[in-house]
């Protein structure tokens, strides 16, 4: 019951605060209602019980990326100015594909999915097993790919100071 | 009516109703993409998009196979990737607004000046 309400109150928060990113006006305002989007993606997480997931897209997601965001449009922006959005056939181009899209994979969706629900019980996922889990070398285990995120992110940092120094 | 909302507030979330919602957020983030010129709106719906597909990732993962954990790691490891890619879009935009004083997409018709 409780579970419920709170995934629709997240499901329209993400709704409408989606529609609202992609059509604003100002990009500063743009970039908060994405910010919205994403703590409410973190609470469906938390609604799935996946508590960790939480703690990362708040950390990363909510905290990192959006910074960036706010410094770049700070950067990039003189305040007030009004972002230039496509003509209106294009637009009306863009919106008619994104709503065929909506309505095609919700068919699929509707007719398909709901005949492999199972019933979901009541799972917790310890800490422990998450450490074995990302620390492990056996099967289903993760060690590996965290090292690469590892390289793959001095890579980037290394990649993002040299494309952005002055010459 | 009574029915029908005591079963639309009563027992677990479907899965379709997490798709669904994932769907919309993801055609936003298409719509978003091929409707905006500023540089920084299009990695905004980037991120919208890549954001859908980790909650698909994670619903899976939850519904489907409760007991395993590859939808949840995949999720974690997209959230890192999409971090550096962030960093890296917004260290190449901020070298063309250097150059060109500009991040819309119009004014980008040159790689070199």
């Amino acid at each position: 019951m409780a579970e419920k309400i709170i995934f629709y109150i997240l499901g329209a928060i993400i709704a409408i605060f989606s529609i609202m990113a992609v059509t604003s006006k100002q990009i500063i305002r743009s970039a908060t209602y994405l910010l919205f989007v994403l703590i409410a993606t973190a609470g469906l997480y938390l609604l799935l019980g996946y508590n960790y997931l939480f703690a990362v897209q708040i950390a990363v997601y909510a905290g990192g990326v959006m910074v960036l965001f706010i410094f770049a449009i700070s950067f990039t922006n003189r305040p007030g100015e009004k972002v230039h959005g496509e003509v209106p056939v294009r637009k009306l181009i863009a919106g008619t594909t994104a709503a065929a899209g909506v309505v095609f994979c919700g068919y699929i969706i509707y007719r398909n999915i709901r005949k492999v629900t199972v019933l979901v019980q009541q799972y917790n996922l310890s800490p422990q097993k998450l450490g074995e889990t990302l620390m492990g070398t056996e099967k289903y285990q993760y060690l590996l790919p965290f090292e690469l995120i590892s390289i793959l992110l001095l890579a980037c940092i290394v990649g993002a100071v040299m494309i952005a120094r002055k010459r | 009516m009574g029915d029908i909302l005591t079963n639309f507030f009563t027992g677990t979330v479907p899965i379709e109703a997490y798709l669904g919602l994932s769907l919309i957020m993801f055609f936003c983030g298409v719509y978003g993409f091929l409707t905006r010129k500023n540089m920084l709106m299009i990695l905004i719906s980037v991120e919208l998009m890549l954001n859908a597909a980790d909650i698909n990732f994670a619903v899976f993962n939850r519904y489907l196979y409760p007991g395993q954990l590859e939808g949840f790691y995949f999720s974690l490891f997209t959230i890192a990737i999409a971090a550096c890619e962030t960093a890296v879009a917004i260290a190449i935009i901020i070298n063309i607004y250097r150059n060109l004083k500009s991040v819309e997409v119009d004014n980008l018709n040159q790689m070199k000046e």
